[in-house]
C-alpha cells in the first residue's frame, strides 16, 4: 500500500512537471509571443519594453525564469498576475476552488444517479420502446451544447419564466457561499447543476447499458438465473455492480478534468467566478502567470482524482485488486 | 412410482433470418428420485439445450420451447415465473461446465452461497453464511472459512467447481443438473469432482443429470444413459447394458474414441469420420448416416424411432446382425 501511494506520488509530480513546462514553453518560448511587449502594453517603447523586461525577470535564461515561478507559486505564493498588476494569482485560484467543485459535485451526483437508472432501466427493457426512446434522449443529450443549454435555462429561469410560479424561486445568477445560505447556495447551484449534467447524463447512460447488456452475456448471469434470483436481482446486485467498473474509470477522468476548469462554460453562462472563468479571463488577456496557476491546479485535480478512481476502482472489483 | 422428473417429446427451436431451425427434437426421458442419469454426446448434440429448458434457462428470445416437462407431476413448460424462480436453486439445482467464468467476480464465494440459501429459506444472513461454510467444508474444500471469503478468482480451478456444487447443494435440491462439470478441469481433479458428485446421491438425496461429451465419465457415474446426436436421443440404456450391448452405430464410434479414464489410451482410437449436420442441414432421415459406416434405403427417408423397452435404440440394425457391425468398428 505504501508503495502504490509512493509510486502515485512521483507519478503526479512528473505529470505536474511534464504540463507546467510544457505550458511555460507555450507562452514563454514561442515566437513572437513576447511576454514583455505584452505588459508592456501596445505601442510601449523600446525603453519601456527593456525596463518591463527586467522588472519581470524576462530577460533571464529560461530555466530560470521557469524555477522562479515555480517557487513564487509554490513556496512564496506571491505570484503576481502580468494583467492586473500587483494582484496575488494563488489566492485567486483558492478562492475559484470551492465555487468549481460545488458546482461540479453537484452535478457529478445528479449525473451519475440519473445516469445509472436511465442506463439500468435502459438495458432491462432493451430494444422495447422504453429502451429506444431512454436512448434517444440521451443523445439527445449528448449533442446539445452546455452553452446552449446554460442560456435556454437564464431565458426561462431568469427571464420570460422567471415571475411564474415554476422558477421565481432561482436567485440571481452568482455563487452564494455555502457557509452564508446553504439554501441560497442551492438554489443558486441547481440549475446551472443540471445544465452541466446533462451532457454526462446521456454519456453515461449509453455506456452503462452497453456495459450492462455486454455483462448480461456472461457465464455468471446465468449462474445468478439458476440460483432463483428475480431477473432485476440478476440485473441490479450482479451485473450492475460489474458493469459499474467502466463508468467508474470514465467518472475519474471526467471529474478530474471539469474540477481543473473544464467546466468554464457553465461557470461563465452562470456567472459563476470558478477556476473555469478564471482560466478563461486568463486566456483572453494572456495573463501568464494566472494561466500556469490555473493549470497547474487543474493538472492537480486530474492526477489527484485518477488515484482516486484506482482506490475506488478497487473497492468495487476485487479483479482490480488482484491484478497488482 | 411417480418419475422425479418426466420429460416428453421436449423440442427446442429459435427463429432464425431462414426460418425455425430446431436444436432439441423430440427427446423423452424420465429420472427417478436418487437416479444419476448420465446424458452423452458430442458438442452441439443438443445435451445443454436440453436440460436449460426443464428450468426456462436458455435466455434466448428466440428459443422455442415445446413438449412436456413434469417436476413432482408440475408441468414446467410455460409455468409462471415466480414458480419457476422458487424451483431454481431449491429443488432443482445447476451446475455449468466452466467454472472459470460461472462465478460473479466481484462478490466472495461465501457471499453468493448465502445469498442462494437466503433466496429459499429465511436464514438470517449470519447463519446463512456459516451453512455456506458447512457446505464449503462438506465438498472438501480445504480451510472452509478461509475460502467463504475469497473471491472466485483466487481459488484454482478445481476448487471453484466445489465451491459451485457447494452452492448448487446449499438447498438440498432433489435434482441436480450438471452441464459438464468436469470438462474445464484436468484429469486428476476430474475424478475428485466426479466421486464427489456420486456422493451427493448419499449426503444429499439429489438426483442427478451428468451431461459429458465423455463416456468414460459416464461409466463411472451413472446409473443410466442416454445417448444424443444432433437433437435427438439416438439410444438409452441403464449404463451395464449399454456398455456390454451398444447398440447404435454413433455409441460405438463415441466408445472408440474414448480414452480411459486413467488416462492410458487405447492401441487404436478408432474417431467417428466428419462432423455433426449443421442444424439446418439435418438430413432428411437419420441424422448420423452421413457418417455412419452402415447405411441402408430405409434409413434415408425418415429417421429410425427409439425401439426396445429398457434398451432403446433408433437405428435400423437387428439384433442378430449387431455384434458383427460392432466389431467391424471396436475391433481392437
Ligand atoms: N441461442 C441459440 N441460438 C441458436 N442456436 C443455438 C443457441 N444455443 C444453442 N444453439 C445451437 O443448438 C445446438 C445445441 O447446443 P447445445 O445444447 O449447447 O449443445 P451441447 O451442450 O450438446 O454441446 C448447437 O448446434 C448450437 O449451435
Ligand atoms: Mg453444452
Amino acid at each position: 500500500m505504501a508503495s502504490t501511494i509512493i509510486r502515485r506520488l512521483v507519478h503526479m509530480v512528473a505529470v505536474l512537471f511534464g504540463i507546467s513546462v510544457l505550458v511555460f514553453l507555450i507562452f514563454f518560448a514561442t515566437p513572437g509571443a513576447n511576454p514583455a511587449e505584452r505588459i508592456a502594453g501596445k505601442n510601449a517603447s523600446p525603453q519601456t519594453v527593456a525596463r518591463v523586461e527586467r522588472q519581470f525577470g524576462l530577460n533571464r535564461p529560461l530555466p530560470i525564469q521557469y524555477a522562479l515561478m515555480m517557487k513564487k507559486i509554490f513556496i512564496t505564493r506571491n505570484l503576481t498576475s502580468y494583467v492586473n498588476l500587483g494582484e496575488k494569482v494563488v489566492p485567486q485560484v483558492f478562492k475559484a476552488a470551492p465555487i468549481t467543485l460545488s458546482l461540479v459535485a453537484g452535478a457529478a451526483i445528479i449525473w451519475i444517479v440519473v445516469a445509472i437508472a436511465i442506463g439500468a432501466v435502459a438495458a432491462a427493457f432493451r430494444n422495447s420502446w422504453i429502451d429506444r426512446l431512454l436512448m434517444v434522449l440521451s443523445l439527445i443529450g449528448i449533442s446539445m451544447p452546455v452553452f446552449w443549454v446554460g442560456t435556454m435555462a437564464n431565458l426561462f429561469t431568469q427571464g420570460i419564466w422567471h415571475h411564474t410560479w415554476l422558477f421565481s424561486w432561482v436567485p440571481p445568477l452568482g455563487y452564494v457561499d455555502f457557509s452564508k445560505s446553504p439554501v441560497l447556495w442551492f438554489k443558486s447551484l441547481l440549475i446551472p447543476w443540471i445544465t452541466l449534467a446533462i451532457l454526462y447524463i446521456g454519456l453515461y447512460a449509453r455506456v452503462l447499458r452497453a456495459a450492462l447488456i455486454e455483462t448480461m452475456q456472461e457465464d455468471f448471469i446465468r449462474t445468478a438465473r439458476a440460483k432463483g434470483l428475480s431477473e432485476r436481482q440478476v440485473l441490479l446486485r450482479h451485473a450492475l455492480r460489474c458493469s459499474l467498473v467502466s463508468v467508474v474509470t470514465l467518472f475519474g477522468l471526467d471529474f478530474g478534468v471539469l474540477v481543473g476548469g473544464g467546466a468554464l462554460l457553465t461557470e461563465v453562462v452562470f456567472g459563476l467566478q470558478g477556476v473555469g472563468y478564471l482560466t478563461y479571463q486568463a486566456l483572453e488577456t494572456l495573463d501568464l502567470p494566472m494561466i500556469m496557476a490555473t493549470v497547474i491546479y487543474a493538472s492537480v485535480f486530474v492526477v489527484v482524482s485518477n488515484a482516486v478512481v484506482d482506490i475506488v476502482y478497487a473497492a468495487f472489483d476485487p479483479r482490480m485488486r488482484l491484478r497488482r | 412410482m411417480n418419475p422425479l422428473l418426466e420429460i416428453v417429446d421436449l423440442a427446442v427451436s429459435f427463429r432464425t433470418s431462414n426460418g425455425l431451425i430446431r436444436a432439441v427434437d423430440g427427446v423423452s426421458f424420465s429420472i427417478a428420485e436418487r437416479e444419476i442419469l448420465g446424458i452423452v454426446g458430442e458438442s452441439g448434440s443438443g445435451k445443454s439445450l436440453t436440460v436449460l429448458a426443464i428450468l426456462d434457462l436458455i435466455g434466448d428470445p428466440n428459443a422455442v420451447v415445446t413438449g412436456s416437462i413434469r417436476f413432482r407431476g408440475i408441468e414446467l413448460i410455460g409455468q409462471k415465473p415466480e414458480t419457476l424462480r422458487r424451483l431454481r436453486g431449491g429443488a432443482i439445482a445447476m451446475i455449468f461446465q466452466d467454472p472459470m467464468t460461472a462465478l460473479t467476480p466481484v462478490f466472495t464465494i461465501g457471499a453468493q452461497i448465502s445469498e442462494q440459501i437466503r433466496i429459499h429459506t429465511d436464514l438470517s444472513r449470519h447463519a446463512a453464511q456459516a451453512r455456506a461454510v458447512e457446505l464449503l467444508d462438506a465438498v472438501g474444500l480445504p480451510d472452509p472459512h478461509r475460502a467463504a471469503a475469497r473471491y472466485p478468482q483466487e481459488l484454482s480451478g478445481g476448487q471453484r467447481q466445489r465451491a459451485v456444487i457447494a452452492m448448487a447443494l446449499s438447498c438440498n435440491p432433489a435434482l441436480l443438473l450438471a452441464d459438464e462439470p468436469t470438462t474445464a478441469l484436468d484429469v486428476t481433479v476430474q475424478a475428485q469432482i466426479l466421486e464427489l458428485i456420486r456422493k451427493l446421491r448419499d449426503d444429499f438425496n439429489s438426483a442427478v443429470i451428468l451431461i459429458t461429451h465423455n463416456l468414460g465419465v459416464v461409466a463411472e457415474t451413472a446409473d443410466r444413459v442416454a445417448v444424443m446426436y444432433s437433437g435427438r436421443i439416438v439410444e438409452t440404456a441403464d449404463t451395464g447394458a449399454l456398455f456390454a450391448d451398444p447398440h447404435h452405430p454413433y455409441t460405438w464410434g463415441l466408445l472408440g474414441s474414448m480414452p480411459a479414464l486413467d488416462g492410458i489410451r487405447r492401441p487404436r482410437l478408432t474417431t467417428i469420420p466428419g462432423l455433426p449436420p449443421a442444424l439446418d442441414r439435418r438430413p432428411q432421415g437419420c441424422a448420423f448416416s452421413p457418417r455412419c459406416g452402415f447405411v441402408r434405403p430405409e434409413c434415408l427417408p425418415a429417421p429410425p424411432c427409439l425401439t426396445g423397452t429398457m434398451h432403446q435404440a433408433a437405428c435400423v440394425i437387428a439384433d442378430h446382425e449387431r455384434a458383427a457391425a460392432r466389431n467391424q468398428v471396436l475391433a481392437a
